[in-house]
């Protein structure tokens, strides 16, 4: 209970801190609706082609940036803003007080839920405004909010378990944006990975979480069928991002 | 540096007690056999060379390290095993000035309070400091000195029995050092113990009450900044030019430099000054410039140093 209090009263200043850093703060809103008004510009007048169903380019679109929008707030935001504060020395300073290691992350993992689910709400009013994308209600609502939060939940501990890589806080964007990059594309978030696309890229999109995610948050959207198993896929590498970052994390810079 | 009561009621106990710490860093060997003890509410400087271990020992007084061997007391607490316990009692000013650059100072300090059981008043530790006027600035608008301030607040806030400075006024202009020393002196006042590790002799001459020369990973020297490396014993030199006239005598003509100044060792300098000014007054020849030069701390630091690289 006064674990929960000090990471809610952390939370408060982890929030300040996020919104006095207007390029950060700018581009992790202004991306994913920037690249949903570009995809749907570009490819949004037909229709795409999802096993036995099809759905509107546009559709496809809002779903895969609200997917998007969640997975810059929680990994990249979080790898980078916690490889920054540890490169500063300020993760150090924090370790030296009685404030614990629990509450500290509990603030931060709550913090990016908060920005990720103003960016989906965010996503999904823009979609349904502009292009009639339906938004999700009643057992769909459901479903689809189980799977933003294990989502959430994974991806902030992926980006955690991310900054043991991060050798200092100037290569941060490099790195992580290798990470995650390559696999958005492989995952089908910007390009639609259609009933012909090859069978290692369909693998790749099997084995990392990404895809299954992307897929959950679609079902909410677009009506898709919904499987727990995406579910299941996105949890597990949660927990193990979740063991890695508990045995390697370090409070430290690398020096 | 702390107030005769406060000393007197105080010094009999002891705020820091390590015996025998070693710790190695793979081949390397940082500390090898240390010894420290530190009285409660005395200001204590650990000079020392870079590599000379200095940083580990504190890292492991801090609890950041564990130690190999030895032992380690901390307000008798073993930092290595207990050291949540130890976090509450103890203010650390790291090196780096380290704060989220986007909250205020005011934000700064009201988050830090909030992890303390019994935080310092945010008014009294911005006067303490010296910040007042930038409560409301953010972090990364303040300058080297404030921001270094600020950490020193940051270490107050959980008002601490212990505080480590690590370096503290590195880089800072001779004002800005001038005002840090004097926040130094006002936390011994109010009866804290400071740890205190620096490059500057003027720095330990200023502040310490009791100084600790670490080398090779052990501890070479402890005394008073007045009395380290028996500097108060050692020979002193006396400097002076001669007006015109003869030369003085067999014993008192020392050695003569490049600007005419004659130099005399001397380990009896009452004796010596008053055989030569004697000399002088009898004769009518003047001592210009006379001055008596004793080793500085910083002559007796650098002495003990080399002895420690010669033995290496």
């Amino acid at each position: 209970m006064n674990a929960l209090r000090l990471a809610l009263r952390q939370l408060r200043y982890v929030n300040k801190a996020f919104w006095r850093n207007p390029p950060a703060a700018f581009f992790t809103f202004a991306f994913p609706l920037m690249f949903l008004v570009i995809f749907t510009s570009l490819l949004g007048h037909g229709t795409v082609q999802l096993g036995s169903r099809s759905i509107n380019v546009s559709t496809y679109y809002v779903a895969s940036m609200g997917s998007f929008s969640l997975i810059s707030a929680c990994f990249t935001n979080l790898a980078l803003s916690i490889s920054f504060q540890r490169d500063t020395d300020i993760l150090k300073r924090l370790d030296a007080t009685p404030l614990t290691r629990a509450a500290y992350f509990t603030s931060r993992v709550l913090h990016a839920l908060f920005v990720s689910i103003l960016l989906v709400v965010i996503t999904a009013a823009f979609g349904a405004a502009f292009y009639h994308a339906s938004v999700p209600s009643g057992i769909t609502l459901v479903r689809f909010l189980t799977m933003l939060l294990v989502g959430a939940a994974s991806f902030s501990a992926l980006g955690v378990a991310a900054t043991i890589a991060v050798p200092n806080a100037n290569a941060g964007p490099a790195v992580v944006n290798a990470m995650v990059l390559p696999l958005l594309f492989l995952s089908g978030i910007f390009i639609p990975l259609g009933n012909n696309a090859p069978t290692w890229i369909v693998w790749v999109a099997r084995i990392f979480p990404i895809r299954h995610f992307a897929l959950g948050m679609q079902s909410g959207f677009a009506g898709t069928s919904f499987q727990w198993s995406d579910v299941l896929v996105v949890g597990l590498w949660g927990l193990g991002a979740l063991v890695v970052a508990a045995r390697y994390f370090r409070f430290e810079p690398r020096r | 540096m702390t107030t005769p009561t406060q000393s007197a009621s105080s010094s009999t106990e002891v705020a820091i007690r390590v015996s025998g710490l070693e710790k190695s860093y793979g081949s390397v060997h940082a500390v090898r056999g240390l010894d420290l003890e530190v009285h409660r509410g005395e200001i204590f400087a650990i000079l020392g060379p870079n590599g000379a271990g200095k940083t580990t020992t504190i890292e492991i007084l801090e609890g950041y390290r564990q130690r190999d061997r030895g032992s380690v007391e901390v307000l008798g607490i073993d930092p290595g095993r207990q050291r949540q316990q130890l976090k509450a009692r103890v203010g650390i000013v790291p090196q780096q000035a380290s704060s989220d650059p986007f909250l205020t100072v005011e934000e700064t300090l009201q988050m830090y309070a909030g992890y303390y059981p019994h935080p310092k008043g945010i008014d009294e530790l911005l006067t303490v400091v010296g910040l007042q006027e930038k409560r409301t600035s953010r972090v990364q608008r303040l300058s080297g000195g404030q921001q270094r301030r600020l950490d020193v607040a940051i270490a107050l806030v959980g008002d601490p029995e212990l505080l480590f400075l690590d370096e503290p006024t590195t880089g800072f202009d001779p004002s800005a050092r001038h005002e840090a020393w004097g926040v130094v002196k006002s936390l011994a006042r109010l009866g804290k113990t400071v740890i205190l590790t620096t490059h500057y002799m003027d720095e330990a001459q200023n502040l310490a009450d009791r100084v600790a020369v670490v080398a090779g990973g052990r501890v070479v020297a402890l005394g008073t900044p007045d009395t380290l490396g028996a500097r108060d014993v050692a020979t002193a030199e006396i400097r002076f030019r001669l007006g015109e006239g003869p030369r003085p005598p067999e014993g008192l003509d020392g050695e003569t430099d490049a600007s005419g100044y004659v130099h005399l060792s001397s380990l009896d300098v009452t004796q010596t000054l008053y055989d030569l000014t004697r000399w002088s007054l009898e004769t009518g020849v003047e001592l210009e410039g006379l001055q008596v030069l004793r080793p500085t701390l910083e002559d007796a630091y650098l002495h003990l140093i080399a002895d420690v690289e010669e033995m290496a």
